[in-house]
C-alpha cells in the first residue's frame, strides 16, 4: 500500500490487515506508556484545506503515538487562502520532507491529484476530499462493527476476520456524504450487505451501481432488514433551505422520516448498535435518547479511528509486519516525551 | 504571389484520382489538362494516396484574444487551425472585453486577417457581456466590417425565453442564426461532470443531460414559433440527438454540431481526476458516443465543430473542482472524425466535407469556403493523407496550450497541405510561415 486514497483500492485481504494491525494498535493504547517509538525520524504532514478539528486531532495523536514527527499545515491563516495553489503546497511540503501527507480538501479527488501529480513522493492519506472518499473513516467504522458484532459479541479474537453475513442500514444524506461512499465500498469488499436509506432527493443519480439496496423508508428498512447496526449521517440543515438545494422540506420532516428517535431505536433488534461518524445534530438525525443510549458506540467510534489512522500511518511508512506486544520494551524508548 | 500548385493523381472527396492545378486562387484546371497548363513555376505535389477536400470550416473556435493571450492568440490558434486543415474559424464571444460590439469584433477579424492563416469570422455574442439579460447590438455587429452572421453567448446559455426569442426573432433581419449553448443554469449549478454512474462514485457534482435537453427542447419550439433558424452547440446526448431528429421531422429550420470529443471520449476518463477531461458540456457514456455517431451519419446532427478551448497550464493542473472547462482540438478534429466515421465505415470522404466545411459554411453564411472541388471556385482547400498514423503530443501543436485530451494517442490521418485562396498556409504537414509573412 502506498498511498490510501479511497476504499475502493482496498481488496479484503489489506482492509483485514489493517483492522488486525489497529487492533493490536488498540492493544498497545491501553498500557500506560502508548507511545511506540516506530515512525521515530518521520515526518507526517496534516495538510488541512477544511476545517475538521476531530480528523486533524485523531491523526495528530495516532502519529504522535507512533513517535513521528507532525505539522499541521491548515489552509485558514496560511499562503493557501492567498491563492497558493494545490500544486505549490505540495511542492512547499516535498521540499520540507514529508514522508507522509494527510489531506482534508473540499474539492473530490484533490488527495488522487496529490498522489499522481507528480508533486510528492510522500505517500498521500485521504483524510475527506469533497463528497467523495473518507477511507479511515470507513475503516474505523469497520473496526468498530467487527469489534462488537464479529465472534461471541466483543471479547473474542476477532485478528483475521471480514464481515460476511452482517446487515448495516446507512441513513441520511448519502449524496453529499463521502462516509456513505467509503461504507459501501469497504463493507461489500468486507462481506456485509448494505442498505442506504434517505429520502429520494439524497440519493445520487447513478447508485443503482453500487452494491447496495436503497431504501426511501427508515421504518420499513428496519423491519424488512433488522440491521445488526444503524449508521446515521450528518444531515446539514442548510441543504432544506432553496439555496442549499431544497433537498427536503424542512427539518421537522426529515427528523419524522429519518431521525433516530426512541421509537425506531427501540425497534431495532436487541444486539444492533448505533453508529454516527460525528459531528452530530442533535434532535435532527439523531435525538439524544439514541446518541446517549448504550447501544450506541459513538464515543468508541472516536477512540478506534486513532488506532486505525495509527494502523494506516504505521502500514503505510514502516509497510513491514505489525509490532508485536513487546516492541516498545525491546527499544530505548521508553519515556513518554509528547 | 501567383505561385501555381499542381496536385498530382489526387482523389477530390476521395474519388476517382485526377491532376488538379490550382492558380490565381482559383482551382484552375482539373484532369488531365492540368499539367499541360500548369507552365514552368507550378509547384508539383506529388499526391498518391492523397485526399482532397474542401478547406475545413470551423463555427466553434475559442481564439480567446483579446484577453486571455497567455492562453492563445488570434495568431497562435489560426496557425493551429491551419495545421488542422482549416481555412477557416468561427471565433467565440467569451472574450475580455465580451465580443459584444461592432469595435470588438471588427478587431478581431481584422487581427485574423492580419495573421492570415484562415479567415477569421468572428461570432458576436447575443446579450451585453454574456449575462443573458439584454441583446447586444446584433445589428451593429452584422453591419460591421466583421459581418457577423452567428451569434452565440456560448460558455453560457441564452436561459431566459423571453431574451432567446427575441434574438431568433432579431436576427432574420440579416439572416443571422443564434448558436446556443444549451444548459439549463439551475440544474447544473456547480455541476463538474456527466451525471451517472461515474460521477455518483467519484463524488463530484453531475451536470444531466436533461439540462441540455430540456433546452433544446424549448428553443426548438420557440424557432418554430416564431419562424427562426437555430443552431444548437455542440450537443452531447442520446436524448438530444432525438430531439433534433424530431424536430426536423416537423421542418424546424434547426442545425446542431457535436465535437471531435464527444464522439470517441466519455465519462470514464473523469475516474483518474485529470482535468484535462473537464470539459463542457461535459464528456458522457458510451451509448452517447453511439447515438451521438449515429446522428452525425444520418444527417440529425449537421456538423462537427471543434469547441477549441485551451487554457493554460495553472487552470488545468490543479485539483478537478478548481480547473476551467475545455479541451484544444483545431488540431485533431479532422483525425478524430476519420478514425470514428470514416475508418468504420459510416461516412464517406464527401460526408466528412459536407460535415466540416459545406454545412459549417452553409450555417454559419460564408459564401466562399465550403464550395465544391471545380474549376473556378476558391482554392480553399486540404490535402490529406489518411493511410498515415500519428501520435498527439501537445507540445508539439502549434496550439499555445497543450490541454489535448488525445496526449500520447495514436490518431489516424495526417493533413499534409492547406492552400488558402491558392496560397499554401501548410505544406508538407508544416505550417508555411514564411509565406504567410509576405502574403502580408
Amino acid at each position: 500500500m502506498r498511498h490510501l486514497l479511497s476504499t475502493a483500492d482496498l481488496d479484503v485481504a489489506e482492509a483485514v490487515r489493517i483492522l488486525d494491525t489497529a487492533g493490536q494498535m488498540a492493544a498497545t493504547q491501553a498500557r500506560e506508556i502508548k507511545k511506540l517509538p516506530t515512525l521515530r525520524g518521520r515526518t507526517v504532514v496534516n495538510l488541512f484545506f477544511e476545517d475538521s478539528t476531530r480528523t486533524r486531532i485523531s491523526f495528530e495523536t495516532a502519529a504522535k503515538r507512533l513517535s513521528a514527527d507532525v505539522i499541521n499545515f491548515s489552509a485558514k491563516g496560511s499562503s493557501v487562502s492567498k491563492g497558493e495553489s494545490l500544486k505549490d503546497t505540495a511542492l512547499t511540503l516535498q521540499a520540507m520532507g514529508a514522508d507522509a501527507v494527510v489531506i482534508r480538501h473540499h474539492a473530490s479527488g484533490a488527495p488522487h491529484t496529490l498522489a499522481h501529480g507528480g508533486w510528492t513522493t510522500g505517500s498521500v492519506v485521504n483524510a475527506g476530499d469533497g463528497t467523495h472518499q473518507h477511507p479511515t473513516q470507513a475503516l474505523l467504522d469497520a473496526y468498530t462493527l467487527r469489534r462488537h458484532l464479529v465472534g461471541d459479541g466483543g471479547r473474542a479474537d476477532v485478528s483475521g476476520r471480514d464481515l460476511t453475513g452482517l446487515r448495516v442500514a446507512i441513513v441520511g444524506d448519502v449524496l453529499h456524504s463521502r462516509v456513505a461512499r467509503s461504507n459501501v465500498q469497504l463493507l461489500h469488499t468486507l462481506g456485509a450487505e448494505v442498505t442506504l436509506v434517505a429520502p429520494p432527493t439524497l440519493v445520487p443519480v447513478g447508485v443503482e451501481a453500487w452494491p447496495a439496496r436503497v431504501s426511501y423508508h427508515l421504518d420499513e428498512a428496519i423491519a424488512d432488514d433488522k440491521p445488526d447496526a444503524i449508521m446515521m449521517l450528518r444531515v446539514q440543515r442548510e441543504r432544506m433551505s432553496s439555496a442549499g438545494g431544497g433537498f427536503f422540506p424542512s427539518p421537522l420532516e426529515y427528523t419524522r422520516g429519518y431521525g433516530l428517535d426512541a421509537r425506531r431505536l427501540a425497534s431495532l433488534p436487541e444486539h444492533a448498535i448505533v453508529l454516527h461518524p460525528g459531528p452530530m445534530n442533535r434532535g435532527l438525525e439523531i435525538s439524544a435518547d439514541a446518541a446517549d443510549s448504550s447501544r450506541a458506540v459513538i464515543v468508541e467510534q472516536v477512540a478506534n479511528g486513532v488506532a486505525v489512522r495509527m494502523a494506516v500511518l504505521y502500514l503505510l511508512l514502516a509497510g513491514g509486519d505489525a509490532p508485536t506486544s513487546s516492541q516498545p520494551g525491546t527499544t530505548n524508548e521508553t519515556k513518554v516525551d509528547a | 504571389m501567383s505561385t501555381r500548385y499542381l496536385l498530382l493523381d489526387v482523389a477530390p472527396l476521395g474519388g476517382e484520382a485526377t491532376d488538379v492545378l490550382l492558380a490565381d486562387g482559383v482551382i484552375a484546371v482539373i484532369g488531365e489538362d492540368a499539367q499541360a497548363q500548369a507552365g514552368d513555376d507550378a509547384t508539383v505535389l506529388d499526391c498518391h494516396g492523397l485526399v482532397l477536400l474542401p478547406g475545413l470550416v470551423d463555427l466553434h473556435t475559442h481564439l480567446r484574444e483579446p484577453g486571455r493571450e497567455d492562453a492563445e492568440t488570434i495568431r497562435s490558434g489560426t496557425r493551429a487551425a491551419a495545421l488542422g486543415g482549416f481555412t477557416a474559424v468561427h471565433a467565440m464571444a467569451n472574450t475580455t472585453p465580451t465580443q459584444d460590439t461592432a469595435g470588438v469584433v471588427e478587431q478581431v477579424w481584422r487581427l485574423g486577417r492580419e495573421a492570415g492563416w484562415v479567415d477569421v469570422h468572428p461570432v458576436g455574442a447575443v446579450t451585453v457581456g454574456l449575462e443573458g439579460e439584454r441583446l447586444a447590438e446584433l445589428g451593429a455587429m452584422a453591419e460591421s466590417q466583421a459581418q457577423v452572421r452567428v451569434f452565440s453567448d456560448d460558455g453560457k446559455c441564452v436561459h431566459d425565453p423571453v431574451v432567446m426569442r427575441r434574438a431568433l426573432e432579431y436576427v432574420k433581419a440579416f439572416d443571422g442564426v443564434v448558436a446556443q449553448h444549451a444548459q439549463e443554469p439551475r440544474l447544473t449549478e456547480g455541476a463538474q461532470m456527466h451525471e451517472g454512474v461515474v460521477s455518483a462514485e467519484l463524488g463530484l457534482a453531475g451536470w444531466p443531460a436533461v439540462a441540455e435537453e430540456a433546452i433544446i427542447a424549448r428553443d426548438v419550439l420557440l424557432a418554430e414559433h416564431v419562424g427562426s433558424r437555430l443552431h444548437v452547440c455542440h450537443l452531447s446526448t442520446a436524448g438530444s440527438v432525438e430531439i433534433i431528429r424530431w424536430a426536423k421531422s416537423r421542418g424546424i429550420d434547426v442545425t446542431a454540431e457535436v465535437t471531435p470529443h464527444h464522439l470517441i471520449l466519455t465519462d470514464e476518463l473523469a475516474r483518474g481526476y485529470d482535468p484535462v477531461y473537464k470539459v463542457n458540456p461535459p464528456l458522457r457514456t458510451q451509448r452517447d458516443v453511439e447515438a451521438v455517431r449515429a446522428g452525425l451519419e444520418d444527417g440529425t446532427i449537421d456538423i462537427v465543430a471543434t469547441d477549441h478551448a485551451p487554457h493554460t497550464r495553472e487552470d488545468k493542473d490543479c485539483e478537478w473542482a478548481a480547473a476551467a472547462f475545455g479541451m484544444t482540438g483545431l488540431e485533431t478534429a479532422l483525425s478524430v472524425v476519420q478514425e470514428t466515421m470514416v475508418d468504420t465505415g459510416r461516412m464517406t470522404w464527401a460526408d466528412v466535407a459536407r460535415v466540416l466545411s459545406t454545412a459549417p459554411a452553409r450555417i454559419g453564411r460564408v459564401s466562399d469556403h465550403g464550395r465544391p472541388i471545380a474549376v473556378g471556385e476558391p482554392a480553399n482547400l486540404v490535402l490529406v493523407d489518411p493511410a498515415a498514423r500519428r501520435t498527439v503530443e501537445p507540445e508539439q501543436q502549434a496550439t499555445k496550450s497543450v490541454n489535448s485530451p488525445f496526449r500520447g494517442r495514436d490518431l489516424s490521418g495526417c493533413v499534409i497541405a492547406t492552400f488558402l485562396r491558392g496560397r499554401a498556409t501548410v505544406l508538407d504537414g508544416s505550417p508555411c510561415d514564411e509565406s504567410v509573412v509576405v502574403s502580408r
